[in-house]
């Protein structure tokens, strides 16, 4: 009868059982590093499953334009265009909404929808309610998440201010379309569905509202399969040049689709960043743990050959418990990454509309994360097999030769002669092995430098608050007006309640080039000596705008491959769209966009305008801003408002609901690490010291006493390895801004001594608990056998 | 010494004795199986006294050591030592025993390698209240020349009278030895047992060594056999012989 399992093998099943706390330890590793790439390639995998999914199905455009105001004739002129496959055009504005529950204004999105049937293009989902009628010129299909906010249902109304007038509109249907997927509070980073919705209302009501009867200032084009997306976007924009055209921009730029894509690039990052260092860290404790374990089966190992295994049968069998032991990690980090991945996109399903999370089963992140996980494990039993490989047989059945110590070694003598013999004993044993004793330091450096590289972020958030509403963007309100206005709109907004002080603005959209970089973007001009809104160098300093000349954020310059003192083409995109040539003068840092600002005279000299503007920072007094925000929505020219206090209350309320989750998650894992490090390495000094340790506790040594030569050199590795983790993980922190940045925002670099601080506390407790676990065997320690054996 | 040596016939409550066996039985039960390794020791140990205790193996001889020297608890049956039970004590009280009262030396040395021969001694003298100087210990066992040498650099005798230092250093009332000569040849075998004879005379330290060996016995004041886990025969050496005059 042949054996199911041959004599190596159940040896190895049976050393695996014996080594099971160790395993356990590295396997609570391994599957946190697998369990963080499935989630993280499992989440995009569904992710983008079900975008496609959406997109496909609700017919997302490709290429987006806004005009100023188009004839409908130009519709069959778009049409023409090689490579389009459909052209819708539409109405679209932003209005303020009078929502009697909010102290301060919200704002809408208004998008027409055809006056008969659905959209050709980014239809809508509706997920409760009927489509609006064309006789009832005041009905809207608002965004889920605007309805859920407010609960908002069919049949409740809404207040709007559409071109000056106040109108009830009725809610009829409550959808989405894969355009706002995801949407942003007007000047806020975070989306706020209290203060912003989409509302979808027939054509016929809007061009009646904003008087473009006959006209659009919206169009959206799907392609053909083998179109030229920016031929396409170049006959647009040649095509509506006459209208207003502020340039045509394909999915890339398109600000809902960009951030998603932003959302899973940092997936990407995190799978790219993070699991590496658990496998590093495992291959590390394998290869301890094997090293030991070929030490203490020196014999065995002798007579295995001596019976005729061949060096290949050894050293497979040890890198085969490697497999096994990486195995019950990758096992259990599929199942726990599978339930990561489900709600992490749930999570993301808050922040990302999509009508349905399509969950995939990624078997790429699957495949990918198991054999990354049984490489790592291989990769560090190697040396170790080896070794046991590279033994003779006649001299491994010998016992090992005693170790040899010498006096002085890596430690000066002063400071040995000063020690006591426990503090001795633990000093010369660190330093006996100089790379066992760095390869725990690295481990648990590891541990804390994943925790200062994630903890970061909330430091990171707080640069990103403080740097732009209290340092950059310091008005207390930001009016746009719908369209371009007199200086007279200025007077006008100063003498509304509570207003202390007006600072005009006007954003114009441009196309910049130079030679072959091209990026269609906006400048924003600001008063020279501008309170409100500053601009900051990369050392933090004001700088303000020069009265020639552009400030480009860094992030544009970098786009664009220039820096101060290089020209710039600037094509206006407004009015009589004239081509001008600038020149760069300062650069200023900003996480957000990519913006560029100039002096506002300058530019009304430079287009011909005389004290026009688009919009207006504020200052308000806090004591009257409610008396503000009611008087505010009726002014007709006002687009839209969003107050600072507003903004900065959500990104508190997003930030509180997310930190402590974030902060217990990431805590568990880096402890994980630690945790496991000090367990792992401690366990292996109590099988090589226990002999030790036992006969000093029968020369009448305490636990205590004997717990302090056993732990106290992981006490030391670890004091050691916690600044080295700390540095580690602000270099570990810099790769993450460097993966996460994009070019709709740059994620600062901060890292506050609490961030460095907690990280050491979790790093510490972690490291006692597992000591704790480690010193209760000392306990169990035989102090009757060691008066009778030799090691 | 010799005086109280000389003080043959006492009790118990007897100023000279040390310690005192009454009753002591030891099971151990493995599986079904119950093993009698002790089946009632009566036995005075008085302060002073060298003992050598012989017994084949699995006579009970280790396990009353064990017993005697805090590492173990009886089944029924009381140590007394300086007046006190020990045999009630937690373990927490053993070690306290131990650390104040008991030197043990080990048939396998078992000296910490990270230490050199002065800082294997001064890890016991560092937490005794009177100890010897490690070097005036190590002098006493004729190893005052090699006290910076590591255990690796030391030759099997040199580390055993390494270990006796350490188990003496401290000035313990009761010196238990377990082959301590078993793992080496008789020269350096000789040397050791010169290093315990030295130590027993000129610190007082009442010693009791356990052996296989019959030709250690004639070193002794008195020699106790075991067999099946009873005393068979106790017998008062006349005269003490310098273990140079011994062979095996």
């Amino acid at each position: 009868m042949v054996a199911l399992l041959s004599a190596l093998d159940r040896k190895l099943l049976r050393d695996l059982w014996r080594l099971r706390g160790q395993g356990l330890a590295v396997g609570i590793i391994i599957a946190c590093g697998v369990g963080i790439m499935i989630m993280a390639l499992g989440s995009l995998a569904s992710l983008k499953e079900s975008r496609s999914t959406y997109y496909d199905r609700y017919r997302f455009a490709e290429v987006f334009a806004d005009v100023k105001r188009a004839p409908d004739r130009m519709l069959a002129d778009l049409r023409e265009i090689p490579g389009v496959k459909s052209a819708e055009t539409r109405i679209t504005r932003i209005v303020t909404l009078d929502i009697e529950r909010l102290s301060e204004p919200a704002n809408a999105q208004l998008v027409s929808l055809p006056d008969e049937g659905r959209p050709l293009l980014n239809d809508l989902i509706v997920y409760e309610g009927r489509w609006p009628n064309l006789s009832r010129s005041e009905e809207a299909i608002i965004s889920r998440a605007f309805a859920e906010a407010h609960d908002y249902h069919p049949g409740d109304t809404v207040r709007a201010v559409l071109n000056g007038r106040a109108r009830d509109i009725e809610i009829v249907g409550i959808g989405d379309s894969p355009e706002y997927v995801w949407t942003l509070g007007i000047g806020s980073l975070l989306p706020d569905d209290k203060r912003f919705g989409v509302f979808w209302m027939r054509r016929q009501a809007l061009e009646r509202a904003f008087d473009l009867d006959g006209a659009f200032n919206n169009v959206t084009v799907s392609l053909l399969p083998n179109a030229i997306e920016q031929d396409v976007i170049d006959e647009m924009d040649r095509l509506l040049a006459p209208y207003g055209a502020i340039g045509a921009y394909g999915r890339d730029t398109q600000f809902s689709n960009a951030f998603v894509e932003s959302e899973m690039g940092q997936l990407v990052a995190m799978a790219r960043i993070i699991p590496p260092v658990f496998l590093i860290v495992s291959a590390f404790l394998i290869h301890a743990i094997l090293s030991r374990l070929i030490a203490v089966e020196r014999q065995q190992i002798g007579l295995l050959k001596a019976f005729g295994f061949t060096n290949t049968e050894v050293a497979s069998h040890y890198i085969k418990m490697a497999i096994v032991l990486s195995l019950f990690g990758v096992i259990g980090g599929l199942l726990i990454g599978r339930q990561l991945a489900r709600l992490t996109t749930y999570i993301y399903s808050d922040t990302m509309r999509f009508p349905e999370i399509v969950q995939v089963i990624d078997s790429t992140a699957y495949a990918s994360g198991t054999s990354a996980a049984i490489f790592a494990a291989v990769l560090g039993a190697m040396s170790a097999a080896l070794k046991a490989a590279r033994l003779k047989p006649a001299e491994a059945m010998n016992p090992a030769p005693p170790t040899v110590y010498k006096r002085g070694g890596l430690l000066p003598g002063w400071l040995l002669d000063r020690l006591d013999e426990p503090t001795r004993m633990i000093l010369r044993h660190s330093t006996r092995w100089p790379a066992r004793a760095l390869m725990t330091v690295f481990g648990i450096a590891a541990a804390m430098a994943l925790l200062v590289g994630t903890l970061f972020a909330f430091d990171s958030t707080d640069e990103m608050i403080d740097t732009i509403y209290y340092r950059t963007d310091v008005f207390d309100a930001a009016v746009t007006f719908a369209e371009v206005k007199g200086y007279d709109a200025v007077t006008e907004l100063k003498r509304l309640p509570g207003v202390l002080d007006v600072e005009p603005n006007r954003g114009v959209y441009v196309r910049f080039r130079n030679g072959v970089h091209t990026e269609r973007g906006s400048i924003t001009a600001i008063k020279a000596g501008s309170e409100a809104k500053r601009l900051l160098d990369a050392d933090g300093q004001m700088l303000g705008v020069a009265e020639a000349g552009l400030t480009l954020s860094t992030q544009l310059a970098e786009m664009l491959a220039v820096d101060v003192g290089d020209r710039l083409i600037v094509e206006v995109l407004e009015g009589n769209r004239p081509t001008l040539e600038l020149s760069v003068t300062a650069l200023a840092d900003e996480y957000i966009g990519y913006s560029a600002y100039m002096d506002l005279d300058t530019l009304g000299r430079l287009l011909g305008e005389t004290r026009v503007v688009s919009g207006a920072y504020l200052m308000l007094d806090p004591d009257r801003a409610a008396a503000f925000s009611d008087a505010v929505l009726d002014r007709p020219q006002v687009a839209s408002v969003a107050l600072r206090s507003s903004v900065i209350d959500t990104f508190n309320e997003t930030l509180e609901d997310t930190i402590t989750i974030m902060m217990t998650i990431y805590s568990l894992i880096g402890g994980a690490i630690a945790a496991g490090v000090v367990y792992n390495a401690a366990r292996i000094s109590l099988t090589e010291r226990g002999r030790e340790l036992a006969s000093l506790r029968v020369l009448g040594f305490t636990r205590g006493e004997a717990a302090y030569i056993l732990l106290g050199e992981q006490a030391l590795l670890v004091l050691f390895a916690i600044p080295i983790g700390a540095i580690l993980g602000a270099g570990f922190a810099h790769l993450i801004v460097l993966g996460m940045s994009t070019d709709l925002y740059r994620v600062p670099y901060a890292l506050s001594p609490s961030t460095r601080g907690f990280s050491a506390l979790v790093v510490l407790l972690a490291s006692l608990g597992a000591a704790v676990l480690v010193a209760q065997r000392i306990r169990n320690l035989d102090l009757i056998e060691v008066l009778k054996t030799r090691e | 010494m010799s005086d109280t040596q000389a003080l043959l016939r006492t009790n118990d409550a007897d100023a000279n004795t040390l310690l005192s066996v009454r009753g002591l039985t030891k099971v151990y039960q493995t599986g079904a199986v119950k093993v009698h390794a002790l089946r009632g020791i009566d036995l005075t140990i008085k302060r002073g006294e060298l003992i050598v205790m012989l017994g084949a193996s699995g006579s009970g001889k280790s396990t009353l050591l064990n017993i005697i020297g805090g590492l173990d608890t009886p089944t029924t049956g009381t140590v007394t030592f300086m007046g006190e039970d020990i045999t009630g004590l937690r373990p927490s009280g053993l070690t306290q025993f131990r650390r104040a009262h008991v030197g043990f030396i080990f048939q396998f040395y078992n000296l910490v390698p990270s230490l050199t021969a002065r800082e294997n001694v001064a890890l016991v003298t560092e937490i005794s209240k009177n100890p010897i100087a490690p070097e005036e210990a190590l002098r006493m066992v004729g190893l005052g020349e090699r006290i910076h040498h590591f255990p690796a650099q030391l030759s099997g005798g040199e580390q055993q009278r390494v270990a006796v230092a350490r188990a003496i250093a401290k000035r313990p009332n009761l010196l238990l030895c377990d082959e301590p000569t078993g793992a080496l040849d008789s020269r350096t075998g000789v040397q050791v047992l010169e290093a315990l004879k030295t130590v027993n005379e000129e610190l007082g330290a009442t010693t009791l060594i356990i052996t296989h060996n019959v030709g250690i016995a004639e070193m002794s004041d008195r020699v106790i056999r075991l067999s099946d886990g009873m005393i068979s025969e106790e017998q008062a050496m006349n005269r003490r012989r310098k273990p140079s005059e011994l062979s095996w």
